[in-house]
Formats: structure tokens, sequence, C-alpha cells
């Protein structure tokens, strides 16, 4: 299973005074069992972008491919695709509606004309992944739910479809710090039962450099930058000039190297930052 | 030092399930804003946090205990828009807050309502405006802008109305980090201009931007006073599954490895100072 996007291009309003180029001839492969994140300023085109990848919208330009199904074609059955690619929007438990979590989790595997032993067994699995007790929630309203938990409800709802591909567009936006670091591991436990390839979009950038394999870069329509988080989050500047951050702990090492201090900016996360500065501090005594 | 807000022995009860005993969201709090302060609450969801916000202002009445906002007690129907007009508001989704079409009209709701003279709120409203930098926004439709300027357009709408204190119920929640930044930046300005802040916070990073932190945890006061001496006690507030601010967690990492950094290190700024002494 990999994705293959060629010579992608979308315009929002063709034709139109406000006619806007919305994906600027986008290419990039995706590899089998990959996590990749994605990010760009707001406006950038990435939730454009989600939106191609499981065909709720289609390229003006370009071909997308996914495993060997061009889903650009015409005449591709969208049921098929989305069989396969499995999208959860931004604030996906807004779109919570059934009486029950197990009805809500069951309501794509049962469009999919799955029998219903089978839907069953899928509502429990995909609650189980997403760190939910199938007993305990199964028969409570959607509603009664905390803000992280609901969430997980949402997601469950498109893992129990199996989808080959997860998208996540922001999926830990507006969580309190608790629910957010419950979601994250939950976005790996997903990764590494399902072995699927998983896409999300993050403003945060030390979520984006934990988990990605791979980080792709937008701006305005454009794919600017793919690569590992170590290539992409050394490129300080370039970042800075289309209004991205590196994470903080990398902003503090470039800080302190901007000061004269001699320190490594290769540094990703918490761990990596103590590393250097302990390496640097050890034994120094201040002026 | 005068203070603005005086929280005496507040509880606040909501009912829970049916037969239930009654659920306190808040447990017996009494606290002081002073006049000119810039106060951080946080605490985990649960914690109380809204609740307490939301009591500030009269949005929700105490089941025990009294609030005066400059000396009004908040359960006083006849003062309650004084209370309103002196404490005001911003919350978290900018969508739920506009009212009108047009920026400049939004923001002139609230001293429309408050029957300011039509030329004073002209004045009142572009001054609003450049306040949070929107000013040349102000004929342009709200639903066209971003999330961190619909809530700077939110924040003008409070300002219009002279509040002495601003209570933000986290107001950066839903935004990108740089939206987040501008409202943090705005925020420590009106501070600076002299409005009292109340900010509702899950974000460390932003707590320790203010004056006072104060934690709540399950309805009671955790700590309380300046970021150094809240952050100095890392173990307790990661007890309660909150997190500390990066730099605190990394002086706490390096101090039990040997190297003596200060608790008072508690921001980013605080940590490269420490680190530059040593080149």
């Amino acid at each position: 299973m990999s994705i293959q996007v060629r010579n992608v291009s979308h315009i929002y309003s063709k034709g139109l005074p406000d006619e806007q180029l919305a994906l600027d001839n986008i290419n990039f492969d995706i590899y089998d069992g990959e996590v990749v994140g994605i990010i760009g300023h707001t406006g950038s085109g990435k939730s454009t972008l989600l939106q191609h990848l499981n065909g709720l919208l289609k390229p003006d330009e370009g071909t997308i491919i996914i495993g060997d199904v061009d889903i650009t074609k015409a005449g591709v059955s969208m049921r098929d695709i989305r069989r396969r690619v499995g999208l959860v929007f931004q604030y996906p438990e807004y779109q919570l509606f059934e009486e029950t979590v197990a009805l809500d989790v069951a309501f794509g595997p049962k469009n999919l004309g799955l029998r219903q032993d089978e839907i069953d067994d899928r509502v429990r699995e995909a609650l189980e992944l997403v760190g939910l007790d199938y007993e305990e929630v199964k028969d409570r309203s959607p509603f009664d739910l905390s803000g992280g938990q609901k969430r997980r409800v949402a997601i469950a709802g498109v893992i129990a479809m199996k989808p080959q591909v997860l998208i996540l567009d922001e999926p830990t936006a507006g969580l309190d710090p608790g629910a957010h670091k419950e979601i994250m591991q939950m976005i790996g436990e997903v990764h590494h039962t399902e072995n699927n390839i998983i896409i999300f979009v993050s403003h945060n950038m030390a979520d984006v450099a934990e988990l990605s394999d791979k980080v792709m870069v937008m701006d305005r329509g454009k794919m600017i930058t793919v690569g590992t988080p170590a290539e992409v989050f050394t490129r300080r500047n370039r970042l800075a000039a289309i209004g991205l951050d590196v994470p903080p702990v990398t902003e503090m090492m470039y800080e302190l190297k901007d000061r004269g201090v001699e320190v490594s900016t290769n540094v990703l996360n918490l761990k990596d930052a103590e590393e250097e500065l302990y390496r640097y501090l050890r034994g120094k005594k201040a002026k | 030092m005068k203070s603005i807000i005086k929280i005496e022995n507040l509880i606040f009860e909501y009912m829970g399930e049916e037969d239930q005993e009654p659920v306190k969201a808040i447990n017996n709090i009494s606290l002081d804003i002073e006049e000119g302060s810039f106060t951080a609450i946080i605490g985990q969801n649960g914690s109380g946090k809204s609740t307490l916000a939301k009591n500030l202002n009269g949005l929700l009445l105490p089941s025990g205990g009294t609030i005066y906002v400059n000396g009004w007690d908040t359960k006083d129907d006849e003062h309650i828009w004084d209370v309103r007009q002196t404490a005001g508001m911003v919350f978290q989704n900018p969508d739920n807050q506009l009212v009108s079409s047009i920026v400049e009209d939004d923001v002139a709701f609230g001293p429309e309502n408050l029957g300011v003279e039509p030329a004073l709120i002209r004045k009142r409203v572009d001054e609003a405006l450049e306040s949070v930098n929107m000013g040349e926004y102000k004929r342009k439709a709200p639903h066209l802008l971003s999330g961190g300027q619909k809530q700077r357009i939110a924040i003008a709408g409070v300002v219009a109305m002279r509040p002495k204190c601003i209570i933000f119920d986290e107001p950066t929640a839903m935004l990108d980090p740089r939206g987040r930044n501008d409202i943090m930046d705005i925020i420590k300005e009106l501070h600076e201009e002299g409005i009292t802040v109340v900010l509702i916070t899950h974000f460390m990073d932003e707590a320790v931007r203010a004056e006072r932190v104060i934690i709540l945890n399950k309805g009671t006061v955790l700590l309380d006073g300046t970021p150094e001496e809240v952050f100095k006690e890392h173990e307790l507030i990661r007890s309660v599954n909150l997190d500390v601010p990066m730099a605190v967690e990394l002086g706490a990492r390096l101090r039990s490895r040997g190297i003596h950094i200060p608790e008072e290190v508690v921001t980013i700024e605080e940590m490269v100072e420490f680190v530059c002494q040593y080149k």
C-alpha cells in the first residue's frame, strides 16, 4: 500500500473573481506503514490536500494513486475509496449523533454493508483500540462523555471501517494537556496495531517531531519541503519565513546558539535537550 | 493594593445525575484579586476553573459564600450590570461571541447597550480596534477572518465597554500558534495599560507570563503564588496530572543529574539567561 500524488492542482471558485489556487502542482509519495505529519500556516492548503486524499475533492489537474487505484479517474467508486482511506475531521466530536456510543461507532461499518456480528466485533475492537472500555461506554450517550472521550469515540467510528490510510486533521486541537497526551499515545497505539499509513495535520511542532517518520511542509498551496523531522526542523529560518516555528525545545537551543553558546540545535525533544545541556554544563563554572 | 474582586468562601454546586448528591464544582475558595494585577488560573478539566470564571461576573451565582466585584455583591440584581461592566469576559470560541456582520458594528454592540452617546461610541470602537491591532479590518465581515483575528475582535468588543477587569476563559484554546501568540501579546498590553487580567488557561507556558499563578484541583486552591513560587512545587503539580512549563521540567531533570539550576528558572528566557552565564 502506498500513495502517489502527481502534479495535483486545485482551484477554488474557478472562473469567479475570488478564484484561488489552493493546491499548486503538488507531488509526493507515502510508503507502507509511514506516519506523516503535515505542517503549514492557516490557509496553506493542508485541509484541501487531505480532502483530496479520500476523494471529497477532485483535483483540477493531476493524479492521486492509492494502492493500485487512481482515485481521480471518472467512475471510481467513492465507497471503495472511503473504505481504504478514513478521514477524521477537525473537532470530530461535533459529528457524533447517535443515542449510544456503540451505535455511533457502528454507523460507518453498517454503511459498508457488513454482517451484524462483524459490525459488533469491529465496534468492540475500535473502542478498545482508542483506549475506551467497551462494556463501560457502549450503552452510554456519547454526549455525556468528556471532551477527550468524545473525540476518541469519533475516531473509533473511522477506525471501525479499517482504513488502510487513516487521516486526522488536527487531532489534538482544543484539548487540555491530559487529553492531548492521551490522543497522541492513542495515535501511536493505533499505528502500532493496524500498521496502516497515518497522515495528520498539526500546529503542534513538538507532536509532529515526536510522531512523524516524514514531515511535509506546505505554504500557499505549494509543497515546500518533505523530509524527516530532523531534516525539516533544522531549517528554522526557512520555516520562520513562512510563519512556522520549530518545536519549543528546538527554539530554545537556537536562542542559546544565537547568544554564542556552543550547543547543538539538532534537538527535537526534551530528552535531547537534557542530554545536550548536561553535556555543555557538566563541570562548568559560572563566569 | 485595593482588591477589585473579592471571593469569600465560594461554593458552587450543580446537580449531577438524577437522585444523586449535588456535585461541588467549587468547594470553599477565598481569593482577592488586586486591581491592576495579572493572574493566571490553571487546572485540569473538571478542576472548577471555568466555573470560577463564570462566577466572577455573575454569569453563575454562588451556591454558598459571596463574590464582590468592585464592592458589588454579584447576587445583587440591582447591580448586575455594574458587575458585568466592571468585569468583562472573553470566551474560548470566537465564533460564539460575534453578533454582527461587520467588525465595527460588532465592537459597538456593548457600548450601545450601555447607552453610550453615538459620537463617543465611534471613538471607543476605533480605540478598541486599535488596541487589538485590527483597525484596518473595521469594515470587514467577521466570518472572513481567521480564528485569531476573530478572537481579537471579541476582545475589542469587551475593551470598548471600558471594563476595569477582563476575565479570559481559555481564549487561545482553539487558535493556531501564531493566533495564540498574538492574543497573549494583547493580553499583556492590556495589563500594562492598567486593566486587571484574569487568565484561565491550561497552557503552562502562558501561565508563566502572569504575575500570579493559582492552580485549582477538584474545586479547591492547590497552589497560589508567583510563577517561581508555584512551579517550584513541580512534583505536587505533576501528582494532580498537570504538566509543568518546559523550562521547569528541564531544570528538574538536570538538577537530578547534579547540575545546579536554580528553582527560580521557570521560563525559557530565564533558562537561556542562566545557561549563558557559562559561556
